[in-house]
């Protein structure tokens, strides 16, 4: 167990090293730099020589190699310097906008979870065929909606026209139901669809036959046996959807107009704000190595026939 | 959809224009009238929250580091000048400053000052203030992106006595005087420049305006307060004394359709930046205040070494095959005028070139004939082998850019030029401008000082144009030492008239700032910069 633990801690190191390099590369390669579209946007009047000392300042004249040394090594000490639009410390950006995310998307998925998993096991506990159907194309039709385009209808229906909800801002609870249905409905369908289909997968094994021969009622069956068996894929969706959130948070913070990382990275982005790019990135990756570690340490929790060591040795 | 708002429009306008005026005096008609201002509107009162929706995070409270729309119009409420602008006349008149003296060659600048301001620390604005600010922003460099092109040439300030200061320039500098009215070379507390940069943006800000500034959540709100005890108004102000408003909440909304239904439900009171698709739903019940951005308006800027754009006789046809009325009323609005000078309207010195801007298809070909560039088989001309086929670089600040330069790619089609879109990131074209590898570049710049001509146009500036040495440089150079503003502006008619003749630019139309306001939001006024005061602003009740 501990040597496992030690190679996935050096697997997870190394994934975030590689995204760090990475996101580097791709922004130093873009034409552009920040300093110039801080200060030398169309409108200004600063003097190359005056864009120049400020590039100087945040070092990004210096050679690759060194700005890319000095870049690392403070990184590893977790610090990724100065935004080079607000100025503000990228740390204290992230961790001012990542609690409202977290709001966000923790409460998406807790939707996700519970709306597409019901679904789910209604459309595979129905008795009756056209309810069925019915219950198994839902989830096609959430998937294949935009989160944009359904966040707007929300906000033109139930904020505007009928006044029930806000449409923007991040006030309390009544903030959060729009923009977190809209997030929940992509993710929701999508567990919807992998658990509905482990669900037929295992409501047809031999072992729900022997339940059943022993007298086990249909609930019984449903909800002990089979859907601890078809509970597998569906926890390894919901941690790839848990950082697919990170990412959609772009788009519905965008449009429901809440400040947190989306929005942060966003505007980075489109700015080309190296340091707060790089914040991002390395948490978002730091996020996807825990969740999946989180994931995998839970596994033979829930499946005794998983082990740790088995996988260690594979 | 302009289409549609085209045919519905005009069975209710007369209805609707009966309506707009009866409920808010000529919404934006008039700026210095500013948002509402009816006269059974009743008489003002004191108190009350204004929820103001920006389009875009301000990234930097510090009017004096950062040019965006959105921190300036943050800035403008927590800063005093010294000098404000008259919006109808352009003519400087007395904030902070009660009276000033310009030496005849434009380097020396006297201000006298109004006695007994105080920052909100408590600290005088004096003497010493003022050339705190002047030297911090100095000193500040390419961080003060504007006002530190307004400082060119700063030599120093002298405190004469509390009450006086001298600023002096090493070459003559008539703009410096309409700059000392605008917000980014707006006062803050000599306290202020202990403070980094950085921390300035973020808030550490003390100014002696009519609000201060109370709390800035990135991507969220911005919050500022009256200022008790504030007395030293600007002349041009409608109230004297404190502001009505108890608190000014601006809320970041980026989508403008959300933007939209936020002010028609009632879930803010006012928005920024409204679209030219939007419009329509705010013409009843609403206030529209708009005004056009004063400077150099929304060109085609030519680089003259560029095959092709080096003949002066297609910079000319070009300049006559744009149907600049056709720009403003099919992809914009009524809001935003087709250019009819190099400068937008509302600019002093502005002169009338709409003759010279006039839609000339005809008069283009002809041009072009005689020049020697001939159709080829696809429709565009051609000579020596060379096809008149040109780009455009441009970053989309400005939303429906895309849209009209669409709109002119088939106008320049019709009379056989082929204009290609190279849609880039804003840093993207700064650097293609500098490596010069552009035929065209898109933009405008804001400013209500002519001298926004020289900064663009003049060769021993950015000159991005890359024009030669001529007639249009000798009127730039003049009219920044002239002080006498007759004298000043026939440099600056010269100048505009030598731009739109060599084809040096070919302008397009006037940006205009367009706020929407529920019915009860009052007296916000639009400065001569276009930027918006909501010092005279009260919510009725």
């Amino acid at each position: 167990m501990a040597r496992y633990l030690l190679r996935r801690l050096l697997q997870a190191l190394f994934v975030l090293w590689a995204a760090f390099t990475l996101s580097y590369a791709i922004l130093f390669v873009l034409p552009g730099d920040p300093v110039d579209i801080k200060l030398g946007g169309i409108e200004s009047t600063a003097t190359p020589a005056e864009i120049a000392a400020v590039r100087d300042k945040y070092g990004i004249g210096e050679p690759l190699p060194v700005q890319y040394a000095k870049a690392l090594r403070n990184a590893v000490q977790g610090d990724f310097g100065h935004s080079v639009q607000s100025g503000a410390d990228v740390r204290t950006t992230i961790t001012d906008a990542l609690p409202e995310t977290l709001k966000l998307t923790g409460f998406a998925l807790l939707l996700a979870v519970v709306f597409g998993g019901g679904i789910a096991l209604l459309a595979t506990y129905a008795r009756n065929r056209a309810i069925r159907r019915l219950l198994l194309s839902i989830p096609a039709v959430g998937i294949s909606m935009p989160a944009f385009w359904v966040g707007l209808v929300l906000i033109q229906v139930v904020s505007f026209q009928w006044r029930a909800l806000p449409a923007l801002g991040n006030d309390g609870f009544d903030s959060l139901v729009l923009p977190g249905i809209t997030m929940a409905l992509p993710a929701g369908a999508f567990i919807a669809q992998v658990l509905a289909k482990s669900m037929t997968t295992a409501l047809a094994a031999p072992y729900v036959d022997t339940a059943r021969a022993k007298g086990a009622g249909r609930a019984r069956i449903h909800l002990r046996h089979a859907l601890r068996n078809a509970s597998l894929p569906t926890l390894t969706v919901v941690g790839v959807l848990a950082g697919n959130l990170l990412t959609e948070s772009v788009v519905v913070e965008t449009v429901f107009s809440r400040a947190g990382l989306g929005r942060v990275t966003a505007f980075a982005v489109d700015r080309q704000d190296i340091p707060v790019v790089q914040g991002v990135v390395v948490l978002s990756a730091l996020v996807f190595v825990v969740v999946s570690l989180a994931l995998d340490l839970l596994y033979p929790v829930l499946d005794p026939r998983v082990t740790t060591a088995r996988a260690a040795a594979a | 959809m302009p289409a549609l708002r085209r045919t519905r429009l005009p069975a209710f306008s007369s209805l609707l224009t009966a309506l707009a005026l009866a409920a808010s005096g000529c919404s934006g008609a008039d700026p210095a009238t500013g948002a509402g201002a009816s006269a059974d509107a009743g008489p003002p009162r004191t108190g009350g929250t204004l929820t103001f929706a920006l389009a875009v995070d301000p990234t930097c409270v510090d009017p004096q580091q950062y040019g965006l729309n959105a921190s300036l119009n943050i800035g403008r409420q927590l800063v005093d000048s010294l000098t404000d602008q008259d919006p109808a006349t352009g003519e400087i008149k007395p904030w902070l400053a009660q009276s000033w003296e310009v030496d005849p060659t434009a380097t020396a600048f006297t201000f006298h000052l109004r006695p007994g301001v105080t920052f909100s620390d408590g600290g005088p604005v004096d003497a010493a203030a003022v050339k705190a600010n002047l030297d911090g922003i100095a000193a500040l460099g390419a961080k003060a992106s504007i006002g530190s092109g307004y400082l060119a040439g700063y030599k120093a300030s002298t405190v004469v006595d509390p009450t006086t200061v001298r600023v002096e320039f090493k070459a003559p500098s008539a703009q410096f005087l309409q700059a000392t009215s605008t917000v980014s070379l707006g006062l803050v507390s000599p306290a202020t420049f202990a403070k980094t940069p950085e921390e300035r943006c973020l808030g550490a800000l003390v100014g002696s305006g009519p609000f201060v500034f109370g709390s800035y959540k990135q991507n969220q709100s911005v919050e500022i307060t009256r200022r008790a005890g504030y007395a030293w108004g600007s002349s041009l102000w409608k109230k004297q004394g404190e502001a009505y408003l108890d608190k000014v909440v601006y809320k970041i909304v980026p989508e403008s359709g959300v933007r939209a239904g936020a002010l028609e439900s009632g879930q803010v009171d006012a928005i920024s930046d409204v679209q030219p698709q939007d419009e329509p739903r705010f013409a009843a019940g609403y206030t529209v205040l708009t005004r056009p951005n004063p400077g150099f308006v929304f060109s085609l800027h030519p680089n003259v070494t560029r095959p092709g754009l080096d003949d002066e006789h297609v910079r000319q046809a070009i300049q006559k095959a744009v149907n600049r009325p056709e720009l403003t009323t099919t992809v914009l609005s009524t809001k935003y005028k087709a250019a009819t000078s190099v400068l937008a309207s509302v600019t002093p010195g502005y002169t009338d070139l709409g003759a010279a801007l006039a839609y000339d298809p005809e008069g283009a070909k002809r041009i072009l004939d005689a020049a020697g560039w001939l159709p080829g088989g696809d429709g565009i001309r051609a000579k020596d082998g060379r096809k008149l086929s040109l780009d455009v670089v441009f970053a989309p600040a400005f939303n429906a850019s895309q849209t009209v330069l669409e709109l002119l790619q088939q106008q320049l089609k019709k009379v056989g030029v082929d204009l290609r879109l190279r849609k880039l990131t804003a840093g993207e074209q700064n650097t293609v401008q500098t490596s010069g590898d552009f035929d065209f570049s898109y933009y405008n710049l804001t400013r209500s000082d002519p001298d926004v001509l020289r900064v663009v146009f003049s060769t021993k500036g950015l000159n991005r144009g890359r024009l030669p040495l001529g007639p249009q440089d000798t009127a730039l150079d003049q009219q920044a030492q002239l002080v006498d503003p007759a004298a000043r502006a026939a440099q600056v008619a010269e100048a505009q008239r030598q731009l739109v003749d060599h084809g040096y630019t070919i302008p397009l139309f006037e940006l205009a700032q367009v706020h929407g306001f529920a019915a009860k939001v009052q007296g916000v006024t639009l400065d001569a910069s276009s930027r918006l005061n909501f010092h005279d602003a009260w919510l009725k009740g």
